[in-house]
């Protein structure tokens, strides 16, 4: 695939600059902080498909730890392991001037088992690319305290699934998709509680694992995604996320998503979530219930 | 000439050649106190601008030091005005611990800003203390503070809680009534 060779080395870049922030407030440390003023976990930690948010929803937040005067900027890894099949996601974000967030990951699912059930072959992976795109329109999530309005952030996710040909066989209308997102995000500080609501227009198939569209469906449609987030100290957030998704394609019932996390922050340079999450049906596989982990480097 | 009318004349000489240099002396020293006086008075009227200055507010700048009283359990947490009193010798120890909080801080009258502070959370936390202290918009002008910073103030303080066994909650709660001063206080 063209695009392959291209979105790796684009992904690599972005890899390496993320990696290489995450060693620069180690220099930029002293005093007036170049870098990494905001306060711990305020920039949330890295969803799946890349943004800033939670583990499977974006929030308003911009990811990274730059302040409106700052760049901020991570790289993350994430593994999902349910019943039948295995997610990895990996990928970086640059965050600019707490206005902007560019950001660019790869998923590779693997069918596992199944995929020789269904004969593609025991192992069969489908990957995708990701690139992202936020702009927070309003509002502060964490300072202002004394007001109703929460933060709030428009983005867009395109995708790239590298399975053209499987996808039009199961009855995806495409390959490729682009979804479009608009996030409110406030922190109740008062209540140590954290809320996000997010309304995602897209007619992606399990993220876009299974493509974009289907035989039932093929435009946008407006799903709901929540999350809410206790802080239990400064470094710890324990948290519950729900993510509705379409239900395009005939052959295989899609499900929505949940799941309840830990987010741990030891330092503004490193984060680990976990949690356990259910994404429902996929393909043949019922209840595909597992553990989600994911690391963060940035700053 | 008699003897005595010697002495006397030549007394009355002495006195005409010593009396003027004492006068003299007199007067200098008398010049050296009004200078002085003058100076304290010119002192002290520096020190009441500059109170007035200190405890001047603007207007139209929001109440700095707004009372909750459904907070007094909280500031009971804090251990009360003592406690208060407590963390910010902490607190402040901290802010000039730290390079960046540290060039905002060094040059001001220290005892002083641990009073305010902690009259103001004692205030803002339904006590029953009196903030004498300005504004924040007065007393952050010209400071060039940036969200950084700002953010910074808060872990210094978030730090200091933590040392002082206030638990995570209740610093949410004071935190929640100090976060939206980032108006008044943020310059740049």
């Amino acid at each position: 695939m063209p695009f392959s060779h291209q979105g790796r080395s684009v992904l690599t870049l972005a890899l390496a600059a993320g990696l290489a922030g995450a060693a620069l407030p180690a220099l930029a440390d002293d005093a007036a902080s170049a870098t990494g003023g905001k306060l711990l976990l305020s920039g949330g930690v890295t969803q799946v498909e890349g943004a800033g948010g939670g583990g499977l929803t974006p929030w308003a937040v911009i990811g990274g730890y730059g302040t409106r005067d700052q760049i901020g900027g991570n790289a993350f890894y994430t593994r999902v392991g349910v019943d039948d099949y295995s997610l990895d996601s990996y990928g970086a974000l640059v965050g600019f001037y707490d206005r902007v967030e560019l950001s660019v990951s790869r998923q590779r699912f693997d069918t596992e088992a199944v995929g020789a059930a269904l004969g593609l072959g025991r192992g069969f992976a489908f990957r995708q690319e990701t690139f992202g795109l936020k702009v927070r329109l309003f509002g502060d999530a964490v300072l202002e305290q004394d007001s109703w309005v929460p933060q709030v952030s428009v983005g867009l996710q395109h995708k790239r699934n590298d399975q053209g040909g499987v996808l039009a066989f199961i009855g995806a209308q495409d390959d490729d998709g682009t979804d479009l997102y608009v996030s409110a995000t406030k922190l109740y500080l008062a209540q140590s509680l954290l809320v996000n609501g997010t309304v995602r227009f897209t007619k992606a198939n399990q993220f876009g694992i299974l493509g974009f569209g289907g035989d039932r469906n093929d435009d946008l449609e407006p799903m709901f995604e929540g999350s809410v987030a206790y802080l239990l100290n400064r470094n710890l957030a324990l948290g519950a996320e729900y993510r509705q998704k379409p239900d395009n394609l005939g052959i295989a019932e899609e499900e929505d998503a949940w799941d309840v996390f830990l987010a741990w922050a030891p330092t503004k340079t490193v984060s680990v979530t976990v949690a356990y999450v259910d994404l429902g049906n996929i393909v043949i596989a019922d209840n595909q219930r597992g553990v989600y982990a994911s690391l963060q480097v940035g700053f | 000439m008699r003897p005595t009318t010697h002495f006397v004349f030549a007394l009355a000489l002495g006195f005409a050649v010593v009396l003027p240099s004492a006068a003299r002396a007199q007067s200098a020293e008398e010049a050296a106190a009004l200078a002085a006086e003058e100076a304290l008075l010119a002192e002290e009227e520096a020190r009441l601008a500059a109170e007035e200055a200190a405890t001047a507010r603007d207007p139209s700048a929001p109440d700095p030091a707004p009372a909750h009283p459904e907070l007094r359990p909280v500031l009971d947490q804090f251990g009360g005005r003592a406690g208060l009193d407590a963390l910010m010798e902490t607190f402040v120890a901290g802010l000039l611990a730290d390079e960046a909080m540290r060039p905002f801080f060094e040059n001001i009258d220290q005892d002083r800003l641990k009073g305010q502070l902690a009259d103001q959370f004692c205030v803002i936390l339904g006590g029953d203390c009196t903030y004498g202290g300005r504004d924040m918009r007065s007393s952050h002008a010209g400071l060039g503070i940036n969200r950084a910073h700002f953010n910074r103030l808060v872990e210094v303080l978030q730090d200091a809680m933590d040392q002082h066994d206030v638990p995570f909650a209740a610093q949410n709660r004071l935190l929640a009534k100090l976060a939206p001063m980032h108006r008044e206080v943020v310059t740049e």
